[in-house]
Order: C-alpha cells, then sequence, then structure tokens
C-alpha cells in the first residue's frame, strides 16, 4: 500500500523536463533525481518526500527513450506516478524496472496537487483521502505482472535462463 | 482479419502463424543498438542480473555519438564503459568518434539494417529504419541489456493508422515537412501506442532521405513505429549495402487500421513547429519574421547528403546575417565527405557556418550549439521541448533544411522561396535589408 502526497503536473510531460540532457551524463540514480523535475517545477526535489505520488496528465514521458527519467523519479523519492496515459517507452522502462506507474485518465483530472493518496497496487485501487473519492485503475496484464514481482525484467530472464 | 506490414513483420519474429493488435508475445530480433547515454545504463543492469554472455556478438551495435568526441569528463566515462563491454563480449560493431555517426544515418548506411529486420534501439529515433521496410522500436537500457542477453524481447502488437500519402513534393518542401504536418494533424500522442504505416502513391515521391526523415519522427506523434513499403528504391538503397537476404513484407488488402490520414504532398507548405511541442506547427508563411540568433543543421532527422545539398543550395553566394551562429552537422563521415566531394563544405565556409564533426550535441542541449537564456534557434532536429536545446528559456523552431539555411541568411524566420533564384531576384534580402 501506497500512500503520500501528490505533486501534479499537465499533459506531455517530457523525458527532457523530467531529467534534461545536461545531468544524462551523471548516471547514478542519487545525482540525477537531484535535478529532476527542475526544469518545470524548480521546488520539487527539495519539497517532494518519500512515499509521494506524481500525478499526470495524458502521454506523460514523452519524448526519448532515456530510463534516466523513471530513474530519477524513482530516485528522488516518488512512491509512483498516476497519469491519463504514459508515452510507451516511459511505460515500459517503468515496468522494466520495476516502479509502479498506474493508468487512470479519471484519477488524472480529479486528483488535486498536495491532496493525499492512497494507492493499493494489487488491486489499482486510487484512494483521494483529501477529497474522498476513489478510482479504479486498470491492473497490469499476468504478463507484465511476472516481470514486476520478479523485480524486473533482467532479473524475470535470469531465472529462466538458469531454469533452463 | 488481415495483418498490418508491422504485425506481420512481428508475427514472423515471434514464430506465430499471425498476431493481432493487443496480443503480448515474444519475438526475435535481428538487432540490438545502444548509444553512449544508454548503453552504459544498460550495461550496469546486464551485469547486475548475472549475464555473463550476449546473444550474439555480431547483432549488437553501439554507437557513440551523442556526447562525442567526450565533452567532458564524466561523458568520457561513459564511452569508457562502453568501450569496455564491447571488448569483454567481442562485440565488433562498436562505432566510436573516428568512425561513429549519428546512429540513425549511420545504420542504415552501413547496411546493418535492412527490409524485414526486426530492431530494439535504446534510443527513441529508432524507429527510422521503418523506412528501409523493417520494425524497429525505441526501448530503454533495460529493454537493450534484456536484448543483448536473450536475443529476444516481450511486444505488444500495436494497432496501425495508416497515412496514405498522394501528389508529389512542390519546392522547398521535404519529407521534414509531411512528418510535421502530420504530427500537427493528430497531436503528440496522436499514434500512442499505434504503427503508422504510410502507403499511397506519394511514396514513390519521397526519396530515401525524405523516408528517413518521416519515419524517424513518428515517435514524435507517440508512435511505436512508423513504417514504409519496400520498392524499387528501398532495394536500390540496401543493394551493395545490406548483407543478409531482404525479406519484403506487405499488409493484408483486409489489414485492419484504427483510422485513415491522408496526406496530399502537392498541397504542403514549408512547415515549422514551434515551442515547445512538435504538434505545434505553422507553415513557414504564417510565423516568418521571428527573430533567431542560431541555426542547427544535422541530426539523426536531417543530417544526411539530401539534407545538406538542400541547405547549400540556400547558402551558396549567400552568407549567414549578422548575430545568427549557424551550425552544419553532417550525420555520418560518409555524409561528411560527400558533402566535400561535392563543395557543399565550401559552400557552408564561404557563407559563415561552423561546420562540425558528425554528433547528436546540440539536439538534445548536449553540447557544440547550446543556448543561453532568451535565444531561439530554427534547427532541423526533432525536439523542440522546454530546455531542450539548453537553458529553460531558450526556444527551439523545428524546420527543414532549406527554411533553417533561408532563416540563417535572414537573421530570422524564413520562407526560402522568398530567397528563390538569383540573388538578385532576392527581394527584400538582398542589399542586406532585413526583413525581420
Amino acid at each position: 500500500m501506497l500512500n503520500g502526497t501528490v505533486f501534479k503536473f499537465g499533459d506531455n510531460v517530457d523525458t527532457d523536463v523530467i531529467i534534461p540532457a545536461r545531468y544524462l551524463n551523471a548516471p547514478s540514480p542519487e545525482e540525477l533525481a537531484q535535478h529532476c523535475m527542475e526544469d518545470i517545477d524548480s521546488s520539487f526535489v527539495r519539497r517532494v518526500q518519500p512515499g509521494d505520488i506524481m500525478v499526470g496528465g495524458w502521454n506523460f514521458g514523452c519524448g526519448s527513450s532515456r530510463e534516466h527519467a523513471p530513474i530519477a523519479i524513482q530516485a528522488s523519492g516518488v512512491s509512483c506516478v498516476i497519469a491519463a496515459s504514459f508515452a510507451r517507452i516511459f511505460y515500459r522502462n517503468a515496468i522494466n524496472i520495476g516502479f509502479p506507474i498506474l493508468e487512470s485518465p479519471e484519477a488524472s483530472e480529479r486528483i488535486a496537487a498536495g491532496d493525499r493518496v492512497r494507492v493499493d497496487l494489487n488491486t489499482g485501487l486510487i484512494t483521494d483521502e483529501t477529497s474522498g473519492e476513489t478510482f479504479q485503475a486498470a491492473a497490469p496484464p499476468a504478463f507484465i505482472g511476472k516481470i514486476i514481482e520478479s523485480g524486473g525484467l533482467l532479473p524475470y530472464l535470469k531465472a529462466r535462463q538458469d531454469a533452463k | 482479419m488481415g495483418m498490418t506490414m508491422t504485425q506481420k513483420i512481428l508475427a514472423d519474429h515471434a514464430g506465430l502463424p499471425s498476431v493481432r493488435a493487443g496480443d503480448l508475445i515474444e519475438a526475435k530480433l535481428d538487432l540490438v543498438l545502444g548509444n553512449d547515454v544508454t548503453t552504459p545504463v544498460a550495461v550496469g543492469v546486464f551485469d547486475k542480473a548475472g549475464f555473463t554472455r550476449v546473444f550474439d556478438p555480431e547483432k549488437i551495435v553501439i554507437v557513440l555519438d551523442h556526447y562525442t568526441p567526450c565533452k567532458d569528463i564524466k561523458s568520457a566515462e561513459l564511452c569508457a564503459t562502453a568501450r569496455d563491454f564491447a571488448k569483454r563480449y567481442h562485440i565488433s560493431h562498436l562505432y566510436d568518434t573516428g568512425a561513429a555517426g549519428i546512429e540513425h544515418a549511420l545504420l542504415p548506411e552501413q547496411g546493418l539494417v535492412g527490409p524485414g529486420d526486426l530492431v530494439i534501439g535504446a534510443d527513441s529515433h529508432t524507429c527510422t529504419y521503418g523506412a528501409l521496410g523493417a520494425f524497429s522500436t525505441g526501448v530503454g537500457s533495460t529493454d537493450m541489456a534484456a536484448g543483448m542477453a536473450a536475443g529476444e524481447n516481450w511486444f505488444k502488437v500495436p494497432a496501425a493508422i495508416r497515412v496514405e500519402l498522394t501528389g508529389t513534393l512542390p519546392p522547398y518542401v521535404s519529407g521534414k515537412d509531411v512528418v510535421l504536418h502530420l504530427i500537427g494533424q493528430i497531436g503528440v500522442d496522436g499514434a500512442l501506442y499505434q504503427s503508422l504505416e504510410f502507403t499511397g502513391p506519394g511514396v514513390a515521391a519521397l526519396g530515401m532521405d525524405d523516408r528517413f526523415t518521416v519515419a524517424n519522427m513518428a515517435i514524435e506523434a507517440g508512435a511505436k513505429n512508423g513504417i514504409f513499403p519496400v520498392d524499387e528504391q528501398t532495394l536500390a538503397y540496401v543493394k551493395d549495402r545490406f548483407p543478409r537476404p531482404v525479406k519484403v513484407y506487405e499488409a493484408d488488402a483486409d489489414a485492419e487500421y484504427t483510422r485513415t490520414v491522408e496526406i496530399d504532398l502537392s498541397a504542403l507548405r514549408p512547415t515549422v513547429s514551434l515551442p515547445h511541442l512538435p504538434s505545434n506547427t505553422k507553415t513557414v508563411d504564417q510565423v516568418k519574421g521571428l527573430p533567431i540568433q542560431q541555426v542547427v543543421i544535422g541530426s539523426c532527422t536531417n543530417g544526411r547528403i539530401s539534407d545538406l545539398r538542400a541547405a547549400a543550395a540556400i547558402l551558396k553566394g549567400r552568407h549567414v546575417a549578422p548575430g545568427v551562429r549557424c551550425i552544419v552537422i553532417p550525420a555520418t563521415q560518409a555524409v561528411w565527405l560527400q558533402a566535400l566531394e561535392e563543395g557543399l563544405m565550401q559552400t557552408f565556409i564561404e557563407a559563415g557556418c561552423a561546420v562540425s564533426t558528425p554528433t547528436c550535441g546540440p539536439c538534445l542541449g548536449g553540447h557544440m550549439g547550446v543556448m543561453s537564456a532568451g535565444e531561439r534557434a530554427v534547427a532541423t532536429t526533432n525536439r523542440n521541448f522546454v530546455g531542450r536545446m539548453g537553458h529553460v528559456r531558450s526556444e527551439v523552431i523545428l524546420a527543414n533544411p532549406a527554411v533553417a539555411a533561408a532563416s540563417a541568411v535572414a537573421g530570422c524566420l524564413a520562407d526560402p522561396a522568398e530567397l528563390d533564384g538569383a540573388v538578385e531576384d532576392a527581394g527584400p534580402y538582398k542589399e542586406g535589408l532585413n526583413p525581420c
């Protein structure tokens, strides 16, 4: 069960604002986290607390393939991202590194910045404790669930290869 | 139910008779690509998971193109990690400074990818190879690592949008304008999770370089891939380059598409994307006159020989306007040499351009042309997001090479048609009159 305060962003949050390319030559998660979102919210890094929840609009994570983007968000302390929709490479990257993301246009629209939100990753149930509203995100396909259970794509593949 | 061209390639590589949109499949990879930004992260997860061999060293390509020649110590360390990995696993297709070019111009040029291939690359513009009739898509570093370890990866079979092209390209209109127009029409998530399948009689009017440009920016509409049918031009391009057998796939007549977008090439005008989204398109005549400080001609989108020719045709006998920096970046060593042989380099230098060795550099605000606060560039690159080419308060306008070159000469966003013909017929642009 995740529980945190919401940082809210708009549509088409791109990977260049999630983590600008000028920091990509420092690939340690901790260094990346220091610059997460700084070009659209310079106080984000200072204010975010472990467990907080990021809410975006449509097409969250569009742009480059940099896995540094979900890595930076994860390392900043954010526990999951809820968005109306995700750009597909960001979606894959988040799954592959075992970082929880939930797709819910309703939650994306209704949840306000600063709300306290609770997320049950097993059921996909999102509860806005501030407003009292609940939202149901789609559960990931079973195959993707297996990858997340294994702790990411590489551990999943390694276990499978070792079993052969 | 028939299959799209993309679905047929995926089905074949998954060993399945057919697939449908939405199916989750595991498919074999013909090629796995990474660069100096994404490979080191992939190496980290590959090693951490305990893998000790790659599936096939000949099917892995690493191109050091983003921050190279290395701009600082951190970048040098990234390249060292990538080189060490290539050495450790006997990956011969490591393209280092001197051999490297911008990956998505380099791979087709070197014959490393061809029709019918299934390619993943840890760079979002890997979708470029759809111009050759391949399925290619951008992925992250963990996917690259998985591909290197297993030689296969998981895919969700995409639905498709058909883009029906008719007509021929008017002067100063290129593949760039086709794809900017398309993105403007359907939006930056208009093709999210889907394929863009280009078809129709207008395909024949697009040369290979134009097709590379169009397929390259499929990702800017959110697409998983963009793909062109294989025709005589494709076969002529891969002949003498691509050593493996060519596999030609065609969409079934009854393939299902979520929608069809029709584009009459003849009706297109030079098109630009204003800050800060590629979908924020206008025709150049609507917005000409915006002052600029920089022009960048190059990138995986527009750094090929046709692009340099289009720019040089405008710059020949003219000079870059005072107060404007014009940076020209041939995408590969071969493009560089050909531009030299054709006299284009002399044109660029005489016009007052800076010509760089191949690098992605300024496109992502990495190096070789980073902007300060308040500056604006016209660039032939692919993204104009906030802070993309430097300071968070700098701006990028996306354009084709002719528009970029005309803008460099004018000192503002300019329509190349107004520079047409001899210099003396250049209207307001002659005698140093400033139209901006």
